[in-house]
């Protein structure tokens, strides 16, 4: 079963596209543009369209998804943990 | 695939002026605000009939005047349109936008109200729509190609399965149709915002690139003269946020997958600008869903393929809009205003090829008559966009 998506085997976040995933709970993901799999263990828990960071990220860090830039990391992001507004933030604007 | 695109054909109504519509709409068009009641008397008056009310038309000037002018004509010179009774508050610019409409070579007439009021209006212009409603009613849908539908595409109320599966599902089935020779649009400028260079690299031409990086700094120069905060909750929208988009970024990158891997922009237009031939167009634009469909369909776009990921809702009054989500949550809430599921691609149920398919489908059952989901719950957002302050 798949639980999360991620777009490309660079990208530092994938998305969570399944309900009610738990903290704890070991997650399976699927790379599309690779078409290969992966696991994770969730650091929190994520609803469904929300992201999770699969690689650990820094403050200041960038955050790669779909290979490209979507912004930087303001707080450190743990593996498996809940990647969002709390901790990501635009460049732009 | 199911459907031979090469010999695809639609069952669609040919006007006067050689362009295929796939509804026959005789609206009510109203120039000013001022009008939407007599507008609204008359559809009630005439089954079958469509009024088009709206809030704007009074003491607009320079651009603003003209793309409300260029709006309300496209609007009634789209082939999904039959015929139009036209009504303004003066006769002065009920003509101006009546004969707009009749270059099309469709029947129009036009009413000011002034020197009669509303109830002398509202007769003359409901036996105009008598008329014009039983001519229509005779008319028939004939077997046309494919490449006389013209396709546009704008998401709203996304979220991360709008990249995932929905709009690269636009995208496959907008790559089968560049090659088919088909007329599509898409927009939304601001909402490229960190994905530009991916959109400046498909331009097809070097002078389409800087057309479009001119549009592209023109709006970012808006946004960074009016911002008072990082446009958090606004662009990215809070539904966006609720449903996982983090940074506007992530958004203009799921966007851009409604123009495929394979297509080219060929060019370029202004809001409500008709383009000039086939191909993949760029037309500047709101990325607000009514605003920016209004504008498709004043562009002379026959049929839209709308992705959405947390359920927006929208329609529109003379412009089909399709709606496909890849969110299972959605579909099973909101399943009343989706017409193609694609969560099967995240269940690796379905790769695609195959959800692109079934979007096609959708749309040629969609041409040849099927009411979308938006159509039968009854929604119409008829919006128009505003440039700046009224004199």
């Amino acid at each position: 079963m798949i639980h999360f998506v991620v777009h490309d085997e660079g990208d530092s976040v994938g998305v969570v596209v399944v309900e009610g995933v738990k903290a704890s709970q070991e997650l399976t993901g699927w790379i599309m543009d690779q078409d290969r799999e992966i696991q994770v263990r969730a650091q929190s828990d994520i609803p469904i369209g929300h992201k999770l960071a699969i690689r650990a990220l820094a403050a200041n860090d960038t955050v790669i998804k779909y290979g490209v830039d979507i912004g930087r990391a303001v707080a450190p992001i743990k593996v498996g943990e809940h990647a969002h507004v709390q901790n990501i933030k635009t460049k732009r604007w | 695939m199911s459907i031979h695109l090469e010999s695809a054909t639609f069952q669609g109504y040919k006007r006067e002026n050689g362009r295929v519509g796939v509804r026959n709409h005789v609206v009510v068009l109203p120039v000013d605000d001022l009008s939407n009641a007599a507008c609204e008397a008359v559809a009630h008056n005439v089954k079958g009939t469509l009024a088009l009310p709206h809030p704007y038309g009074r003491l607009q000037f320079g651009a603003d005047l003209e793309l409300h002018f260029r709006t309300l004509i496209g609007t009634g010179a789209n082939p999904n349109v039959a015929a139009v009774v036209v009504v303004c508050i003066e006769d002065g610019w009920a003509k101006k936008v009546a004969d707009g409409i009749c270059a099309s070579g469709k029947p129009v007439a036009h009413f000011g109200i002034e020197q009669h009021g509303d109830h002398d209006t509202i007769m003359r212009a409901s036996k105009a729509a008598k008329e014009y409603v039983q001519w229509a009613s005779e008319l028939r849908r004939e077997e046309r190609p494919l490449k006389d539908l013209w396709v546009s595409t704008k998401c709203g109320e996304s979220d991360t399965t709008s990249g995932i599966g929905a709009n690269p599902c636009v995208g496959n089935a907008f790559d089968k149709l560049y090659a088919q020779g088909v007329t599509l649009v898409f927009g939304e400028t601001t909402e490229l915002t960190g994905g530009e260079h991916l959109v400046a690299a498909r331009c097809r031409t070097p002078k389409v690139r800087e057309q479009f990086m001119a549009m592209f700094d023109r709006y970012q120069a808006v946004v960074d003269r009016h911002k008072t905060s990082d446009l958090m909750d606004s662009q990215p929208t809070k539904g966006n946020i609720a449903g996982g988009l983090t940074t506007i970024e992530e958004k203009a990158l799921g966007n851009i997958q409604k123009i495929g891997r394979k297509c080219m922009i060929d060019g370029v237009i202004d809001k409500a600008e008709i383009p000039s031939g086939p191909g993949l167009w760029f037309m500047d634009s709101s990325s607000a869903a009514a605003e920016m469909v209004t504008l498709c369909a004043a562009s002379g776009y026959v049929v839209h393929f709308f992705p959405t990921g947390q359920g927006n809702v929208i329609g529109n009054p003379i412009l089909p809009v399709i709606k496909l989500c890849a969110n299972p949550r959605t579909v099973r809430t909101m399943a009343e205003h989706i017409d193609v599921d694609v969560t099967g691609i995240t269940r690796k149920e379905m790769n695609m090829d195959q959800a692109g398919d079934k979007l096609l489908e959708m749309m040629f059952r969609t041409a040849n008559g099927r009411l979308t989901a938006a159509e039968a719950l009854g929604h119409r957002e008829f919006v128009l966009t505003r440039l700046y302050e009224s004199a």
